[in-house]
């Protein structure tokens, strides 16, 4: 028996969409509003998704107080309340949220999660998110 | 294949609590849902069924019949109740959204021909859900 568990949580930054491989010109065009160069910022909300067996005991496949403190340690203790674009991880990579998805992605898989990480998904603002798991696209 | 998801809310009290652990062991597990006086949440179910569209009606599943056998199945035993007391599978399991995920899926299936059942998405709260698919 395979459960899903999916967690919501909120971290807020701020960014500009710039790459250094083009012209002003051409990230104006690409990025519009977005290349702003003071930047502008988000209210970013993060869902995260385990999965695993329902231990009889607990009845749950997981402890949701360890799930809370690593995203916390890990990724909102990170990202939350910083300048995306002074970030290490956006050194060289344009803080789009295709790539802070990919970013967080590549930091939970490698974290002491409490259970099997599915994937993860980023609402940047209500009209836009983004996923990422390779299986939860697949089941749609 | 086309994939069709109703919404329903309803509100129940529940309490975790495991009675073969101690209660110093329910408490460091369970913190403060172990409150043997209960508490409640507003949970909001999506059921998911999957089927192909019929010639005729132009139906996956007529949306009375669904809302019908998921008021008989499930809300009308889970809404304005208390789960432990009042629920008969939690009786001897934990409450959990996990558990009730998987209890409302157990409720539902194989009943909704011709369409079959593909998800149950239980809310808890709007950041805390539990998806299952019968896998």
């Amino acid at each position: 028996m395979k459960v899903y568990l999916t967690r919501r949580y909120l971290f807020v930054a701020s960014h500009r969409l710039h790459s250094a491989a083009l012209s002003d010109a051409a990230n104006q065009e690409t990025y519009g509003k977005c290349n702003n160069p003071h930047g502008h910022g988000h209210n970013y909300f993060l869902e995260v998704t385990v999965s695993g067996a329902i231990a009889p005991d607990t009845g749950m496949i997981c402890d949701l107080g360890v799930l809370d403190a690593t995203v916390k340690r890990e990724v909102l203790d990170r990202f939350d309340h910083q300048n995306l674009n002074h970030l290490q991880e956006f050194g060289s990579t344009v803080p789009t949220t295709e790539n802070l998805t990919i970013c967080i992605q590549r930091i939970l898989s490698r974290a002491a999660l409490p259970a099997h990480l599915e994937g993860i998904r980023i609402e940047e603002t209500g009209n836009n998110s983004f996923e990422y798991s390779d299986a939860m696209m697949q089941r749609r | 294949m086309i994939y069709l998801t109703r919404k329903a809310e309803f509100s129940a009290s529940h309490y975790y609590h495991n009675p073969e652990w101690s209660p110093e062991e329910n408490q460091r597990v369970f913190g403060k849902c172990a409150n043997l006086n209960g508490h409640g949440h507003n949970y909001t179910l999506e059921v998911t069924v999957a089927g192909e569209v019929d010639a005729v009606t132009g139906f996956v599943i007529d949306l009375k019949l669904l809302r019908d056998i998921l008021n008989r199945r499930v809300l009308d035993d889970f809404d304005h109740r208390h789960l432990n007391k009042e629920v008969a599978e939690f009786r001897s399991e934990v409450p959990t959204t996990e558990n009730l995920a998987v209890a409302v899926w157990k409720r539902l299936d194989s009943q909704l021909h011709p369409a079959r059942l593909h998800r149950v998405r239980l809310y808890e709260q709007p950041d805390l859900f539990v998806d299952y698919y019968g896998e």
